[in-house]
């Protein structure tokens, strides 16, 4: 093995056309990695914002979770009468429920007194609602009225509460114009929906949001027994209650959110079609590089050819330019990309970050890209006749 | 005299024979631009000889030397190299023959990024069976042949035009050729360094038993050839020995 690439070592014609001249591979290399830098941004925010939309659905102690039919998604929820969520005890699966009561409320930010929409989940502070073990324990501290847990990844602008919390001070505020004391600290995360989270007692709740009726919530959590299949008691649930409550599985219910920024917004299609300008941007400087490359070197090509070089070999050559420019190319993409991922999430809070699949397949689109712009400058170069270089 | 009875008669000598051209015609152009830039030509050049190809401008010898070299397709008549007719020959064929010809250009055409070592070791990777080593062993060796054992890591464009002749040659006998078609290769290089040129592909083509063909207008590298081949109009005038 070892013998044979010795034997069939050749001199890198490939590598020395391109780093011939440096200035013109920079340049080249400069447009690869900002096509995809630009690949790796608008695929991490489409991503990301998916992630983010289900970042606190993923946090839920549940098996099984009723909806209305009317929720659109955790920005548009409608509620449905708790009575549905109580009906679910009658199934032999089921071993617990919780209510829950979701919206949005103005938070004012004690320190600047400006307010900004926060998400408020409501639950009875006895039953589980996270599968944190230690949220339990947390939770103790809303059967006071008036208090709640901030989530301590909100954004900035909610005020420095965390900060404040853990110097011991005594933190209190208004929601929905109705005083609130921070009774502790969780860690949910924001979404691109909600910028921060507040967790707090039904009672709570409904005190801040007088207007939800009593007897209406918006999300219904639904535990079962080990062993039990959630796919066959959601089917029987269905079966059961009236079709004024939607029954999904806890997966269905990451998916429902999920789907919903697909299907209904057009911020999907805009990072994907982000994502192909950066692919077409790229495949342009590309193949503007590898074509003048291709035809500055026509005559060495050409002497090649006459020489009694197989047009093949020299294709490879070509072939071999495209897939170093990839490579060298992805790399600095790659860096550049994890670094902005960083930033992003460092000041936006949210979930993105380079995945393997993520940085597989930018890799696959810039090769792509570089081959099919090594392909067309081929043309040029079949096009060379060695007999015009006499 | 058809090419399957001259074929026959020279039967014997035929292992000796490089090139073999009978009543070759071809055409540049089409239609009304169509022009005849060969006509008749037939000649034979034998293993060793060196032939030297002269006449003026526009007389078709470096149309003649592409046919020969496999790298124009025979239109009419035909040019047989070491065997291999070359008239309605295959893309592939014509390819593989050409790795057997040598070829020096008057631009020399040495790849600008590559250094006279590698320049020369890009005709001896022509050579299958050899070792990535010997394939580099054999290049510095020609370029030590030429002379041009202290410019091997230099690049194309810090040779002078005669240390490029040099390279080029030496590229062009690294791949081994039975056969080696120059096209004015003194044409860019002062008289000294001409002749020098010259000498040394003489020299090097009887050393390997290699038959050359020259084109040139330089009356003064007449002497080293074994014969004279004068052209004009597309036709072969005489040949002087």
């Amino acid at each position: 093995m070892k013998s044979s690439f010795w034997r069939e070592r050749r001199i890198p014609l490939a590598w020395l056309l391109l780093t011939r001249k440096p200035l013109r591979l920079l340049v080249a290399l400069a447009g690869i990695c900002f096509a995809g830098i630009l690949m790796f941004m608008q695929l991490g925010f489409r991503d990301g914002l998916f992630d983010a939309s289900v970042t606190v659905h993923k946090l839920f102690d549940t098996d099984l979770v009723l909806m209305s039919p009317r929720s659109m998604s955790s920005i548009g929820m409608s509620g449905f009468p708790r009575r549905r969520l109580i009906q679910t005890m009658a199934h032999k699966d089921v071993e617990g429920i919780t209510a829950v009561n979701w919206n949005f409320l103005l938070w004012r930010n004690p320190e600047t007194l400006s307010t900004r929409s926060i998400l408020a989940l409501g639950f009875e502070p006895n039953d589980p609602l996270l599968k944190d073990p230690d949220f339990s324990k947390k939770a103790k501290a809303l059967t006071m009225r008036g208090r709640v847990l901030f989530d301590e990844l909100s954004r900035d602008e909610f005020g420095p509460i965390p900060e404040w919390f853990r110097e011991g001070r005594t933190i209190e505020t208004e929601v929905a114009g109705k005083r609130v004391r921070v009774a502790g600290l969780v860690s949910l995360g924001p979404s691109f929906g909600a910028d921060g989270n507040l967790i707090t007692s039904r009672e709570t709740f409904l005190q801040l949001l007088p207007s939800t009726p009593v007897g209406s919530i918006e999300i219904g959590l639904v535990r079962l027994k080990n062993g039990s299949d959630s796919s066959l008691v959601a089917k029987s649930l269905r079966a059961s209650l009236p079709n004024d409550v939607m029954v999904l599985t806890r997966q269905g219910f990451i998916d429902f959110e999920k789907n919903y920024w697909k299907t209904s917004t057009s911020i999907g299609f805009i990072f994907t079609l982000g994502a192909a300008m950066g692919f077409v941007v790229g495949s342009v400087i590309v193949y503007q590089i590898l074509y003048s490359d291709v035809s500055d070197h026509l005559p060495e090509y050409a002497t090649l050819m006459a020489m009694g070089y197989r047009l093949k070999t020299l294709l490879g050559v070509v072939a071999r330019e495209g897939i170093l420019l990839a490579v060298m190319g992805y790399v600095p993409a790659y860096i550049t990309g994890s670094g902005l991922y960083a930033l992003v999430r460092t000041s936006t809070k949210l979930p993105i970050a380079m995945d393997p699949q993520r940085a597989v397949l930018v890799f696959i689109l810039i090769l792509f890209m570089c081959m099919g712009s090594a392909l067309l400058a081929m043309r040029r170069l079949v096009d060379a006749d060695p007999a015009e270089i006499f | 005299m058809s090419f399957s009875v001259m074929k026959n008669k020279t039967y014997k000598d035929e292992s000796k024979l490089a090139v073999e051209i009978d009543q070759l015609s071809h055409w540049f152009g089409k239609a009304s631009t169509r022009r005849k830039v060969l006509d008749n030509i037939s000649m034979k050049i034998s293993t060793g000889e060196v032939v030297l190809l002269t006449g003026p401008s526009g007389c078709g010898k470096t149309t003649l030397l592409t046919l020969i070299g496999a790298l124009r397709k025979v239109e009419e008549g035909s040019i047989s190299v070491f065997g291999h007719q070359l008239r309605d020959s295959s893309r592939r064929t014509r390819q593989k023959l050409r790795r057997q010809i040598g070829m020096i250009f008057q631009g020399h055409n040495l790849l600008q990024c590559l250094t006279s070592e590698q320049n020369v070791q890009m005709g001896a990777d022509l050579i299958k069976g050899l070792s990535y080593r010997s394939r580099r062993d054999q290049s510095r060796e020609w370029l030590r042949v030429v002379g041009l054992e202290d410019h091997m890591v230099k690049l194309p464009h810090d040779l002078s035009g005669g240390q490029k002749q040099r390279v080029a040659i030496a590229r062009a006998l690294a791949a081994r050729p039975k056969l080696l078609l120059a096209d004015e290769p003194t044409s860019a290089l002062d008289s000294v360094t001409g002749r020098e040129v010259v000498d040394l592909l003489k020299k090097l083509a009887l050393k390997n038993s290699c038959a050359v063909l020259m084109v040139t207008h330089d009356p003064r590298i007449l002497d080293v050839a074994d014969r004279v081949l004068q052209m004009e109009d597309g036709r072969l005038l005489n040949s002087t020995t």
